[in-house]
């Protein structure tokens, strides 16, 4: 039984199916990990009680035969997404304390497919950031160490690096993340863990705490393509609550691992060679270039012009979005409130001591670019400028089924290092917010180490709703990589 | 573009966020430094491009007008940092 | 009759612009499914979307779509295929998401046009800028503990139909005829109720004043919030005034929001308005383009109803009314109905003249209303049928008409159980008539001698002999041959 923790969803599915254990005793196994890794701090919220009732439950739908189709598996839901009677934060203090009277859409059909969960995952506040070290609740730490320096404590990536950090510890077999810009696919790639950001519209917005409404998308975070392709199967699908949610069937995605890429085209773009992109990054992209190559696909190089003003038309809508999603955290209804002499004062007051310093300068930045006199010189142009992004991306796919790109420009760094500027801590996204403004699905995978022993991701991109052929070619490039390192005592 | 602090005080007011003297400084430096990065924009070519609002392409779906919520007086409050006789109360606000 | 201010150094006319907050008539809210009824107990007709809760998310009613395109194709207004909800961004303690999704520069309605109808029969056409669709906040007490605001969010999320007019406005009397027509247009179209006191309606003022001859426009203020048509023209007027003054006191009026006193009768500062507002509109990433199509249109305006405009002239050309009469009768829907049940297949003038006299003095003295008249309609045309008939005269119908406001009885019913039927048999009428004549020989003599206007006393004497019954011309008649011997 010690090697629950190491199953992947596919086989917990499977082996639950054969009655080789019980849910209660795969969550009892996770619950122990989640104990013994608590110095990761990859947790805001434990719900053991919470998880045996339900695993109990699970069972008992095991012998009736009304199973779902994630019956039994433990993961981990980000603090992001709102859980009934749970508190739910955002890693914030403005939220601290706050138990949502309902449900998010995601973590209820989760829940619907049977899915366990363990509890809330710690993530950067508000999801903004890219290293978890923004969160009210304390930095993650990634439990991947450099060979070179075992006891520095290194950064999971964000701003789902809760979930990341928690899924490579082997703490839940699979987590929700968030992507607004990299979210999920950085945090993997850090981890040496796979996660896909779907399609924006995809999966339902509703009851996710809000951070920039047009690019935020929810989607799984495991170990493996397959166990991505089964988790997102049953987040996805339309919402009458959201409506930027799409009204369209839901695919079979683990029937798209087919193992058959012969005849696609993957696009490789030749913007994404920045100065400053690590050598190692740059030979395992090439790697993954002569592995899809060897299965028979043909590497294309393509140009995607206008990558380079990818992240200042991020930094412009994001914050903007934000400035406004935020503006209900007002001390009135729910969370926290400093008390003033006036409604003014109560709220400058509850504000400052409520959001961090990487949220509050989003929002001044968002208050800013859209205040009188500046929206045409900053919002509108940024808009403008993403649809050149995304003209770019639907250009390429003219000619391309796939686009393989580096997840992240390195591998995961130490805590502190680096975040003084937070322009350049932006960098870390540069790969990854491109796909973003143009709202298309992306995929990060572990595909090899760096010499100081740590995982380096590859990134996969498809066309609109087409997450199928992003899986197809992922599964074709893990089984290529044959990633099986992990952290060291995991 | 550099902000200065008036301009600082000034956004930060039209959001409700408290800053200190003491920090106006650091905080103009550093809205500069980010306004100045994102400015790099102004060299695109945007003549006759249409502002992209949404990725999603297609357009608003409409409900029925029917009632389907309200009546969970208890739930909208529970959160509530302070409530009195079944309102949401805050500091007296004079016009 | 231009409306003028007599200053001390000239004339001024004032230029008035009115922003109409008009509740669209639904079941629920714009964007969420709680209840938009009115006076139900504090917080709880809210949904976690009217709150403004963590993550939640509007979808919009399509009832509130179709009722703003109704209400734009009443004003001839020009309809937006394409429209665009917008964030506005403020803080207020009733404004729980910290911004109102309203419209900005894509509105549902654009350029259209509302037709005063003026006291002296004529019209005046103002134009109308837009029409968008919003919500409405909730609500904020001040008056219930004395240092704090109560916070109710019942109405929050309601929606709200902005109706902007162009500044054509140039007296506080149009600005009255103005608000009237647009609550008249909106009753009919069944898009808002109208509703005044319970807010349904409530109306910004823009007021700037200039010398006439001036074409530029001066500085306005706004005055905020007026519930009832008349505080809107007393703002107006004192506003106005207030300008006047200013600008000959050489001072310069600042652009401000303002507040009626309904009390003093008086508009004053808002300071918590003060502060500079940026509103920092953007499209809501929550809403796509709101996009309909040309045929939801056009369905919408074949079942338009026919409009106080068009009744209105109708009523003139096909029944010969004056336009005044025809003014007040399609003021609202259901009074011009009552007229038409009325006037059918009868003396329409006859008609007109008992709803906008009898009639409607009847309703004021009971209290009672249009939808619960004190006669019915199809009672009264039967009134008028049986004075026509020779059943009734004039008098003693309005003798029956009083009986039915009492009783509620059908004419018919009450002549008969009254006996109050007309007498038109001659014999029975000469017989009073010889009476009357023998019992005042003196006064048939005066009659004789030339005092002919005696004969009304006559009259009057045979008609109180008859209780009233007699018919009145029948007896002028025999009673000038009798003592005149003609």
């Amino acid at each position: 039984m010690s090697n629950l923790t190491d199953l992947t969803l596919a086989e917990g599915r499977d082996k639950l199916a054969k009655g080789e254990f019980t849910a209660v005793e795969l969550t009892q196994a996770h619950i122990q990990a989640i104990e013994a890794k608590r110095n990761l701090n990859a947790f805001i919220v434990e719900t053991p009680e919470l998880a045996l009732e339900e695993a109990k439950a699970s069972d008992l739908r095991r012998r009736a035969g009304t199973n779902g189709a994630m019956d039994g598996l433990a993961i981990g839901i980000k603090d992001l997404f709102c859980t009934k009677g749970v508190q739910t934060t955002a890693a914030s203090h403005i939220l601290e304390g706050f138990k949502p009277p309902y449900e998010s859409t995601v973590s209820g059909k989760l829940k619907a497919a049977g899915a366990i969960s363990l509890g809330k995952l710690n993530l950067d506040e508000f999801a903004m950031g890219s290293s978890n070290q923004t969160s009210y609740f304390g930095a993650v730490e990634n439990p991947w160490k450099r060979k070179s320096d075992p006891t520095a404590k290194l950064v999971p990536g964000g701003s789902s690096g809760g979930s990341a950090a928690a899924v490579a510890a082997r703490m839940v077999m699979a987590a929700t993340g968030t992507d607004t810009g990299g979210s999920i696919r950085q945090p993997a790639a850090f981890c040496g863990i796979t996660g896909i950001k779907p399609t924006y519209g995809r999966c339902s917005r509703f009851g996710v705490v809000a951070f920039a409404s047009s690019l935020d998308q929810a989607g799984p975070m495991a170990r493996t393509v397959r166990d991505c392709a089964i988790m997102l199967g049953s987040m996805a699908g339309f919402d009458p609550n959201d409506s930027t949610s799409v009204n369209m069937a839901v695919p079979d995605f683990e029937a798209a691992l087919t193992g058959d890429i012969r005849g696609l085209k993957i696009g490789i773009p030749k913007e994404y060679r920045p100065v400053g992109l690590s050598e190692e990054v740059a030979k395992v992209w090439e790697q993954g270039v002569e592995w899809l190559k060897a299965a028979g696909a043909t590497p294309v190089e393509i140009s995607l012009p206008h990558t380079k003003y990818a992240l200042p038309t991020y930094y412009i809508i994001a914050p903007a979005e934000c400035s406004s999603n935020l503006a209900r955290y007002d001390g009135l209804r729910f969370g926290l409130r400093v008390p003033g002499k006036s409604l003014d004062e109560m709220y400058a007051k509850t504000r400052a001591a409520g959001f961090g310093a990487e949220v509050r300068r989003r929002i001044l930045i968002g208050t800013y670019v859209l205040s009188a006199g500046y929206y045409d010189a900053y919002y509108a142009k940024a808009q403008k400028v993403r649809r050149l992004i995304a003209d770019d991306f639907a250009k390429a796919f003219e000619t391309v089924d796939v686009i393989l790109t580096p997840t992240a420009p390195s591998a995961a760094f130490g805590q502190g290092e680096g975040s003084d500027d937070p322009v350049t801590m932006w960098l870390n996204d540069v790969f990854t917010i491109p796909t973003s403004m143009a709202g298309l699905p992306g995929l990060s995978l572990p595909a090899g180490l760096s010499s100081d022993g740590l995982p380096l991701g590859l990134q996969l991109i498809g066309r609109p709703f087409d997450e199928e052929t992003v899986f197809k070619v992922a599964g074709v490039m893990e089984t290529a990589a044959n990633f099986t390192a992990r952290p060291e005592g995991i | 573009m550099s902000l200065d602090k008036a301009t600082v005080r000034n956004i930060a007011n039209l959001a409700r966020i408290e800053v200190r003297d003491e920090e106006l400084d650091h905080l103009a430096g550093e809205l500069s430094n980010i306004i100045t990065f994102v400015e790099q924009l102004s060299e695109v070519n945007t003549d006759g491009v249409e502002p992209m609002t949404s990725v999603a392409a297609m357009t608003l779906p409409m409900r029925k007008d029917v009632v389907t919520d309200g009546g969970r007086h208890d739930a909208v409050m529970a959160n509530a940092p302070e409530a009195e006789d079944g309102f949401f109360t805050v500091p007296k606000v004079v016009e | 009759m231009a409306y003028i201010i007599q200053g001390e150094t000239g004339d001024w006319e004032i230029v008035i612009g009115l922003e109409v907050h008009a509740q669209v008539t639904s079941k629920s809210k714009l964007f969420s499914g709680a209840s938009t009824e009115f006076g139900a107990e504090p917080n709880t007709q809210v949904s976690f979307v009217d709150a403004g809760f963590p993550g939640m998310l509007p979808v919009i009613n399509e009832i509130c779509v179709e009722q703003a395109v109704r209400t734009g194709l009443g004003l001839n207004a020009r309809i937006n295929l394409t429209s665009v909800f917008a964030r506005k961004n403020y803080f207020y303690a009733d404004l729980p998401q910290g911004y109102q999704i309203s419209q900005f520069d894509k509105p549902i309605v654009g350029e259209g046009e509302l037709v005063l109808d003026m006291p002296d029969g004529s019209t005046r056409t103002v134009g109308i800028e837009r029409l968008h669709l919003e919500q409405d906040a909730g609500k904020s007490i001040h008056d219930m503990h004395p240092s704090k605001s109560f916070i109710d969010l019942n109405r929050s999320g309601v929606a709200l139909m902005e109706v902007v007019s162009k500044p054509d406005l140039r007296s506080p009397e149009e600005a009255g005829l103005y608000l009237t027509k647009l609550r008249s247009i909106l009753r009919y179209l069944g898009t808002c109720d109208g509703n005044m006191q319970e807010g349904s309606m409530r109306c910004d003022a823009n007021v700037s004043v200039r010398p006439v001859g001036e074409t530029g426009l001066r500085t306005r203020c706004e005055i905020k919030n007026v519930n009832s048509i008349r505080y809107v023209q007393q703002a107006i007027e004192f506003e106005a005034r207030r300008h006047v003054d200013v600008y000959e006191a050489g001072g310069d009026i600042r652009q401000e929001t303002r507040l009626f006193d309904s009390v003093k009768v008086e508009t004053r500062s808002m300071r918590s308005k003060e502060q500079a507002h940026d509103y920092r509109y953007f499209p809501d990433p929550d809403l796509l383009p709101l996009v309909i199509e040309q045929g939801f249109v056009d369905g919408i305006k074949a079942g338009l109803p026919e409009l106080p405009d068009a009744k209105k002239a109708r009523f003139m050309a096909e029944y010969g009314l004056n336009a005044y009469d025809a003014g007040v009768l399609v003021a609202e829907r259901i009074s011009a109905d009552f007229f038409e049940t009325v006037a059918k297949g009868r003396d329409a003038k006859i008609a007109c003249n008992w709803v906008m006299g009898d009639f409607f003095a009847a309703m004021n003295a009971t209290g009672k209303t249009m939808e619960n008249p004190p006669v019915s309609a199809t009672d009264l045309g039967g009134l008028i049928d049986l004075i026509g008939d020779g059943t009734l005269s004039g008098r003693l119908a309005k003798d029956v008409f009083a009986l039915m406001v009492e009783t509620g009885k059908a004419p018919a019913a009450l002549v008969e159980e009254k006996g109050l039927r007309q007498v038109t048999d001659t014999g029975a009428i000469e017989a009073a008539i010889d009476v009357v004549i023998k019992a005042n020989p003196d006064k048939v003599q005066q009659v004789r001698d030339g005092k002919t206007t005696l004969l009304g006393w006559f009259t009057g004497q045979v008609m109180k002999a008859t209780q009233g019954k007699a018919n009145p011309a029948m007896v002028n008649e025999m009673l000038a041959k009798k003592v005149l011997g003609e």
